[in-house]
């Protein structure tokens, strides 16, 4: 009885951070983060800073950001509101491809400049980079509900299913949309590049202005972490659990289910789009190849991993997987090929780790890193009273980064 | 009050109720018992928007409900506590109450129903801050009828309360019924517990295969021959 008593009692969870710990933990991170790499690391020893290259690059930490970015918009429509959506990478198109039209000299058959630092007798469309983000929003937040107002009726396999031909139907327009009756929207496969810098302060940066680039990141996934959490401890959030919980009573509550699970379909949406943008300038172009169905895949592993419907848990495995897949793989091969004086080619290998790596973690921790609370109930309520439980210790050691 | 008229629902090609017609009066319990697959749920169902009609209508204080979506049935004034309860398991019975209010906006009132509901349910104040789905079967229907509440319903719709209880609990939700009916909601009761429902009802209807079978005043159809023989195990 004793016995039993205490494995009770090591059920509770644990008094968890408040959403300000965590915020004021995430803003010092990235202030520090941006010091190190903008005062300190160039007065350090040449063999550090080689090293630090290699596994963490500057430039590798913004790709990761922008994973956050879009990673916290799948959240929503999949942590929050239960709704599977694997075709996430058609946001991002349509994201990148808004920065394409509208900060380049692609549509060269236009010249209209409008707040952007980029020199004026360049032809095409060059508008700031903020107008951008927030025109790259409100169309995919259109396309959100455009695509979500017919299918958003299905029922889950069958909407993850629809959504999956969204997300290859849109790449696929772009490969082809070089000529639209004459027309040519996104240059084929040849893509658009290169993309206008950001301006900021009356300064252009250059591609080598990282710093700068970081903090904007930092400052668009703060933004989605702000949105997120505030639309979860509001009414709109509310809905979202309850439907997630069960819809049938949700509605019976008085939840409106299309508005409800279209107004989570739009947010994601958005944050696809400023997600678009942002990786637009980070590699500087937008490349009708690269939006693949493995980004709808490895955005849902993020959300996944992390711990669907925990902003930060979310956070942690978009920055986790982000940096396995750019640089800790690779640099981890070469590592030890140089060591073991080994030639084996690490990162085409990707995908068999990170399956291993997800196949584990739905074995061994379902939940993700840093679970919300009420779905690591739901992940244990059949676990069976004799304590099959495993060990919730340690969170903290696995956030790195 | 409701005015269901000659409607039908179908599953399929299988029809499910084959031409109901029914009224609750304000002020009223009425209840509508039969056996299983007779059709109640179905027509409870239909009622709250949640399954489209084959034909006929149904019409609540004067206006056409039927077609509606369900939580646009809620904001007209009519909550339900569905059968098997549906609570949302993880979250804590507080939350669930809130979510009955989701449509409503005055934090007064929503205040009032909710010492209103906990008033009725002591056993949910106890608990008021543990997970609902580690709740016992009759916490759990309490909760749902308390949820259904706080929506401040001038219809209540209870789908089998007493479905899987003990008695005790039995007795026990039969009276707060009452209790609720008292402090002036009408209530449109199923119930499989033919007895207990005639006994707090003032007028019933007999569900046989998608056809009313017999209607009238509870304490009479408590001693028709043919509702003893078929559903009171006389």
């Amino acid at each position: 009885m004793a016995i039993i008593t205490r494995k009770k009692a090591s059920k509770k969870p644990r008094a968890p951070f408040s959403q300000r710990t965590w915020s004021i933990g995430f803003f010092s991170l990235a202030v520090l983060i941006y010091i190190f790499y903008t005062y300190i690391l160039p007065h350090t020893p040449d063999g550090f800073q080689s090293q630090i290259q290699t596994w963490f690059p500057p430039s590798a930490l913004n790709e990761a950001l922008v994973w956050v970015i879009a990673a916290l918009g799948l959240n929503i429509v999949v942590g929050y509101a239960g709704l599977l959506d694997l075709g996430f990478v058609a946001f991002w198109a349509i994201g990148g491809y808004t920065a394409g039209w509208f900060m380049s000299g692609f549509f060269n058959q236009w010249n209209f400049h409008f707040g952007s630092e980029s020199a004026k007798v360049i032809p095409g469309i060059h508008l700031s980079f903020w107008l951008v983000l927030v025109i790259g929003a409100l169309i995919c937040a259109f396309f959100g509900i455009v695509i979500g107002a017919p299918t958003l009726r299905l029922k889950s396999d069958y909407l993850a299913i629809v959504t999956l031909g969204f997300g290859e139907i849109i790449p696929q327009i772009f490969v082809n949309g070089e000529n639209i009756h004459g027309f040519n929207l996104s240059n084929g496969t040849k893509g658009i590049s290169p993309v206008d810098s950001i301006g900021i302060f009356g300064k252009r940066l250059g591609p080598f202005d990282l710093n700068y680039k970081y903090m904007i990141f930092v400052a668009m996934a703060a933004f989605m972490v702000f949105i997120s959490l505030r639309l979860r401890s509001g009414r709109l959030g509310r809905a979202w659990l309850a439907i997630r919980e069960d819809e049938l009573a949700a509605s019976m509550m008085g939840v409106p289910l299309m508005k409800t699970k279209l107004a989570a379909y739009a947010v994601g949406a958005i944050s696809g789009g400023l997600a678009g943008v942002a990786y637009a300038t980070h590699v500087n172009g937008i490349f009708a190849e690269r939006f693949q169905f493995s980004i709808s895949i490895i955005l849902l592993a993020m959300v996944v991993l992390g711990g669907m419907g925990n902003v930060w848990g979310v956070m942690v495995g978009a920055l986790l997987i982000a940096w396995v897949n750019s640089t800790g793989l690779p640099a981890f091969g070469n590592e030890i090929n140089s060591t073991f004086n080994t030639n084996i080619n690490f990162p085409s290998y990707t995908f068999l780790i990170f399956g291993a790596l997800l196949i584990l973690m739905m074995l061994f921790r379902r939940e993700g890193i840093l679970p919300e609370s009420r779905l690591k109930l739901l992940m244990h309520e059949n676990d069976d009273e004799s304590g099959n439980e495993q060990p919730h210790d340690e969170i903290s050691e696995e956030e790195d980064l | 009050m409701l005015k269901v008229d000659k409607v039908e629902v179908a599953y399929g090609n299988i029809k499910a109720i084959k031409g109901i017609s029914l009224e609750v009066n304000k002020g009223e319990i009425v209840t509508l018992i039969g056996s299983n697959g007779a059709g109640k749920s179905t027509t409870l169902r239909a009622i709250s928007g949640l399954l489209k009609l084959k034909s006929g209508s149904i019409s609540f204080e004067g206006d056409r409900i039927d077609g509606k979506e369900g939580h646009e049935i809620v904001a007209k004034g009519i909550c339900q506590s569905p059968e098997g309860r549906r609570i949302f398991p993880r979250m804590s019975v507080s939350e669930n109450l809130d979510l009955g209010a989701f449509l409503r906006n005055d934090k007064e009132g929503i205040a009032a129903d909710r010492e209103r509901v906990l008033e009725l349910f002591p056993r949910l104040a106890e608990r008021i801050n543990q997970k609902a789905g580690t709740m016992s079967g009759g916490e759990q229907q309490m909760l749902a009828v308390g949820r259904a509440l706080m929506g401040n319903p001038s219809l209540l719709l209870l789908d089998e309360p007493s479905m899987g209880l003990a008695p005790v609990l039995v007795d026990m939700i039969f009276e707060t019924i009452t209790k609720i009916n008292e402090q002036g909601t009408t209530i449109l009761l199923v119930e499989q517990n033919a007895l207990a429902a005639l006994n707090v009802a003032d007028r019933a209807y007999v569900l046989e295969s998608g056809n009313i079978k017999l209607s009238g005043n509870a304490k009479d159809l408590i001693s028709d021959p043919e509702v003893t023989k078929a559903y009171l195990g006389g």
